[in-house]
Order: structure tokens, then sequence, then C-alpha cells
């Protein structure tokens, strides 16, 4: 029969133990914490995505009674407004062509003097697009572009836009950083609680620690439960540093709800067994920690942690439909970012599941005694 | 009710006989120890009493219980040493023996136990910055956590320092005093010597001799013989001059003789003197454990640890 005693003085011993082990506490509670700053640092600073073009302007506008017209800067507000190329004005004094390949510029807009008295005239006017063609840039460059172009020539000529585009997002005001908080707490849900068990399960096994264990009422179900309980504290903490970090630093935008817990506690259970299925079904620690990458690896890049599988190709992302985590990280996925809590329900039924039977497997796999 | 009794105990790792047949019972309060090479079956026969291995054949008996069917009884009367004792790294003995009071369900006083097994001053250090005596010292009191009438203890001493050893047989002959009844597993004869009240030797799988110490020297090992430095001629002379049976040891230039009552040296040595050979120091020497158990043990103790397909390749070398 399971007692709690034991399983409370298991976890006792085994997290005070942990505690104490500084790197072990590093890499189980900082290190996800780390990794939000680094991706939350790379794609949510701004400027991500924008275009530099450096433009030299040499327009000096046109008087029309008495008052001066400057269409270029206009113009030149209009290719800022894209928000996908950055305008930055040099000063006319410079040789324009000498500039560029000076410093290694990809794309330059020339504007020449009478482009506004032209444009105001309505007789053609030519601007000079410089591009690189062996850069990325140059066709986004001439895009937009054109583009400005065409809508400075219909206004030229009195007509008016008709089609218009307004660009807006789906679901919440949804952003990288939304989306990366669920992604590396279910990393932190899959990676301390796996490798961990993978690494106690094997070297337990080698240097006969489960058999002096098996010399004492403490069960092989007593022991793993007291593993899981402490990974869903180390879990629970992680995903409050991670949510915190998130909301905090980032301004992410996620809903915090009663829903979160079942992820937080079906998945240690799930991903505990699953390293300790692996240091049984192995002969050594190093096969174990070999074996362990192997399954921990793909999931951890396959699952939507870093990035949402839609990026993938479709044969990547039917992988991605096997994978445990998988479930777990689309789970808080669908809770903290898309409230769609159907979905949610559809994610604990699938990664309980696959944890109920990976526990049972991982129990009645693993031997205290040797026959 | 003897607490261990071992009838014709069987147990095969593939063509291998690990454990070959053997029979022993330990008495209340006795110190029983298992001497015997690396890969005679010691560690195997200690791990089915157990109740860590199923055994294959044969009748064991540990506090009147089968330790493999009833292991979960027989773990709560017994304490365990392993082979090479370890714990979690992190941890104090203190703390590791409260966590072994809880998992018990028991009430221990944690300093006693330290003091009983000499480990009072290292009570707060981390298990992994314990010396190798102190490692197993905490892994003795671990094993009385329970207070067991019966303990078991697997090579207690290998690999630790000459003075380490001296303090654990200390704490174990102070366990013998307060009436545990204690079966050792050891390759040291000095330990077997020093610490049992009677010891069974095993070599590949069987016992090959069970009894105290002089018991065992008495029946296995060559009487008294004397000894006395000389020429071969001066055997000869003796031989001739005598009733004695002489032999002659060419490499150490010894001339021995089997002294079957104690007048027979006084024979041979006044035979001596009459030779007018030279002759120098004479002594009078008895079988120790050591000569006996070099004359039983068909192969001198290996450095590896037990390794039953190595000792299954010796064995057939040897057919």
């Amino acid at each position: 029969m399971l007692s709690g005693r034991r399983i409370f003085a298991d976890f006792k011993v085994f997290s005070r133990g942990y505690m104490r082990n500084k790197f072990g506490l590093f890499f189980g509670l900082i290190f996800p914490v780390i990794l939000i700053l680094i991706f939350g640092a790379i794609f949510s600073g701004g400027g991500s995505g924008t275009i530099t073009m450096v433009v030299q302007n040499r327009d000096t506008g046109v008087n029309l009674g008495g008052q001066t017209f400057d269409v270029s800067t206009a113009y030149l507000d209009a290719i800022n407004a894209t928000g996908t190329l950055r305008v930055i004005t040099i000063s006319n004094s410079e040789n324009f062509t000498e500039y560029l390949s000076r410093n290694s510029i990809e794309n330059g807009l020339m504007i020449p003097p009478n482009f506004s008295e032209n444009y105001v005239a309505q007789q053609p006017v030519n601007i000079t697009v410089y591009t690189n063609p062996s850069g990325s840039t140059g066709g986004t460059v001439l895009g937009i572009v054109n583009a400005v172009n065409a809508h400075f020539n219909l206004e030229a000529f009195n007509g008016s836009a008709i089609i218009a585009t307004t660009q807006r997002n789906v679901g919440s005001q949804e952003n990288y950083i939304d989306f990366l908080v669920p992604g590396l707490i279910g990393f932190a849900i899959l990676v301390n609680p796996m490798f961990s068990l993978v690494e106690l399960s094997s070297s337990y096994k080698k240097n006969k620690l489960f058999k002096q264990l098996s010399l004492t009422p403490l069960s092989k179900m007593e022991w793993l439960i007291a593993k899981i309980f402490w990974y869903i504290v180390l879990s629970s903490l992680s995903f409050v540093l991670m949510v915190a970090v998130g909301i905090l630093l980032f301004d992410a935008n996620i809903t915090l709800t009663v829903w979160l817990i079942p992820f937080l506690v079906l998945g240690p259970l799930l991903f505990a067994s699953l390293g300790m299925l692996v240091g049984t079904v192995t002969k050594n620690p190093e096969t174990a920690g070999v074996i362990g990458n192997i399954v921990t690896f793909p999931m951890m890049f396959l699952s939507g942690t870093f990035f949402p599988i839609a990026f993938m190709p479709e044969y990547l992302q039917t992988v991605a439909h096997v994978l445990p985590l998988f479930y777990v990280v689309e789970g808080l996925n669908n809770v903290m970012v898309y409230q769609n809590y159907t979905g949610a329900l559809i994610d604990i039924a699938v990664v309980a599941v696959i944890a109920v039977v990976i526990f049972v497997l991982a129990v009645k796999l693993f031997k205290w005694r040797e026959d | 009710m003897l607490p261990i009794e071992v009838t014709d105990l069987r147990k095969n790792y593939g063509a291998l006989r690990a454990v070959d047949g053997i029979s022993f019972t330990v008495k209340q309060g006795e110190v029983f120890g298992l001497l015997g090479p690396n890969g005679a079956g010691k560690t195997t026969t200690i791990e089915i009493l157990e109740g860590l291995r199923e055994r294959d054949g044969g009748d064991v008996k540990v506090l009147g219980l089968d330790p493999w069917k009833k292991g979960n009884v027989v773990h709560q009367k017994i304490g365990v040493i392993p082979q090479e004792f370890t714990f979690l790294e992190k941890t104090t003995p203190r703390e590791a023996i409260n966590y072994y009071a809880e998992l018990f369900n028991t009430k221990v006083d944690a300093d006693e136990i330290l003091k009983d097994v000499l480990l009072e001053e290292s009570a707060k250090t981390y298990f992994e910055d314990l010396s190798g005596g102190q490692k197993r010292k905490t892994g003795l009191a671990l094993s009385l956590v329970n207070s067991p009438e019966l303990l078991f203890l697997d090579e207690p001493t290998t690999g630790l320092d000459p003075n380490a050893r001296r303090a654990l047989w200390d704490v174990i002959r102070g366990l013998k005093a307060k009436g545990k009844t204690i079966i050792l597993t050891t390759h040291y004869l000095d330990e077997a010597q020093q610490l049992s009240d009677r010891v069974a030797i095993m070599d590949h799988g069987r016992i090959v001799a069970l009894g105290t110490t002089e018991e065992i020297i008495q029946k296995h090992g060559s009487g008294e013989r004397l000894e006395i430095h000389g020429s071969e001629k001066l055997a000869e002379y003796i031989r001739a001059n005598t009733e004695l049976q002489v032999e002659y040891n060419n490499n150490r230039g010894e001339v021995v003789i089997p002294l079957k009552q104690k007048i027979d040296a006084l024979a041979a040595l006044a035979a001596a003197e009459q030779s007018g050979l030279d002759w120098g120091h004479i002594q009078t020497l008895q079988d120790s454990l050591d000569d006996v158990f070099i004359k039983l043990v068909s192969e001198p103790a290996g450095e590896q640890g037990d390794m039953p397909v190595e000792e299954g390749k010796k064995k057939k070398e040897l057919f």
C-alpha cells in the first residue's frame, strides 16, 4: 500500500539534496528564464524586420503663390509609414554612389532637385533606386518604392484610391513573446523531470542505491511519486518565474487561469515517468543518456516550443502530433494565448492518458531487485 | 529457531554455478564469516539471504522466513550494508538516519546510532565529502535504524585503509557485544579471523571448509613442523639416524621435519648435533589460516570484483 509518510520522507530528502546542488538548481529554475530573456530580447526588440534605405534628397520644393510645397518629404514619410523600410537621409554634399559603396549600403534612393516642381506640374520625374542584385532585400525595396509611387501617381491625377488594405492580427494581439512563454514553460516541464529521471534511475541502478532502498519499506512507486511531486513543485516555480519575466520585461499578453494547473501536474508526471522508463530499460547510464537525448531532443524542437509548428513542413507537423510534449505546449497556448478551453480540454485528456500509460509502464518494468 | 538456515542452496547464472549446493546455519549472537576469493559466490549467497535475489534451488530460512517470498517482513528485521555502500550525495549521516527512521516508521535517537558507529564528528557532513571509512560507517548506521536482530555486512572494509578498517572492526565488535547476529563476507583472512566466531571458506560456489578458524587450521592445515637451517647432507643424516620423516627445501636451505609429538624435535636436534655438520637457525612452525586458505582455494584471489563470466572461463580452463 502507498504510504504518504514514506513518500513525504523521500520527497524531503530528495528535494533538500536538490536545493543544495546549486548547479542543478540553476539548470532547473534559472535556465528556462534565461532562455526567455534571450529569445524575448532577440524577437521583441524594435526594428526587427525593417530594411534600412539611405536617401539623398536633392529636392528643393516648389513655390506656388508664395507657399512652398515639399512633396519629397511627404513621399519619404509615406515610405517610412509602410513600416518595412526605414529611411535615413544623408547630406546633399556627398557623392551618393560613392557614399553607398564606401559604407557597404545595399539600398539607396536618390530624389532629384526638380521632384516637387515636376510633381506639382504633373510632369514626369525620375527617382533612382539603388539595390544590390545579390542582396536579399532589393526586391522588397523596389516593391515598396513602386507601391508608394503608384499611390502618389494616383493622387496626382486625382484618382482616388479605391482598394485599400488594413492589416489586423488574429486572436488577442498575439506577438512572439506571447507564444514564447507557453512554449518555454513546456520546455521546462519536459527537460527538468525527463533528464533528471533518466540520470537518477540509471545511476541509482548502477551504484546499487535502488538495491539498497529495496531493503527498506519504501516501494518503487512511492519513490517515483516523490520525484514527480518534486518536479511538479519545480515546474510550478519555474512557471511563476517565466510568467513574471514575460509579463514584466516583455509585456507578454497571456491569460493565467486554473486551467494551467492540469498541465503543471500532468506534464511532470508524464516526463518523469518517461525518464524513469528510459533509465529502466537501458543497461547503463551512458546508454540511458543517449536514448534519453534521442527521445528528448526532437520533442524539444518539434513540439512548438521555440516556434509554431505551422512554420514546419507538413510531414514534420505530422511528427509533432505524435510527440507528447506537443499536446502540453498546444494546451498551454490554448489556455494562455487563445483562451480556447475546449481545445485545452482535449489536450489535457491526451496528456493524461499518455501520462498514466507511461507511469504504469515505468513502475511495472522498473526492478528494485534482480532475479 | 536459528537466525539462518541454509540447505543445499543453488544459484546459476546461465551455465555458471555461482552457488553450488551449500548448507550452513548461523546461531543467535554469532559472527559468521563467509570467506573466499572474488567470484567464489559470497555476494550471491548473501544477497539471496537478504531477499535481493531469487534462488534456483535448495532451502533458505532467515529468521524462519523465506527471504524472497517474505521480503517485506524480513527487511523489517534485518540490517544490511551492501558492497560499496553509497547514498545521496548532498545528505548528511544524521539526515540519512532520520530518513530511514521515517521509512521504517520508527523513532530513533540519531545521535546514539552515530555514537555506536563512531561517526559523531561527521554527523553534519554531506555524504559526498565523507572519507571511505565514514561512508561505510554511515551504511552501518543506516542498517541499525530498524534495530535489526540480524546484520548482513557484505565486504564492509574492502578498499579502506588499515586505520579505517580497524575502526570499523571496533564498531562491528561493539555490535556483537550488543548481541546482534552478524553475517560478514570478506576476502581478508585477518578480518575473518579477528571478527568471526565461525568461518565458511567458499570457492567456486561451494563451501570447502567450515568451523572456527582453529578447527579449520587443525583439520586442513599440516601440523607443527621443525625447520633447521642446513645442508642437504644434514637432512640425509637425520633421516638415516632417526625414525623421523625428513624433507629438504632446496630453495630456502631448510631441513623440514613434521612433528607428530613434541619430543620428535629433541631427537631431530640431537641427530643434527651428532652429525658434526653445520646447522644454524631453528624454528617450529604451524600453518596459519593463510596457508590453509591457499591450499583450499584453487585459484588465488584476483583483483576483479565478482564477475561470473570470468569465473566461468576459469572453470573451463580447469577442466
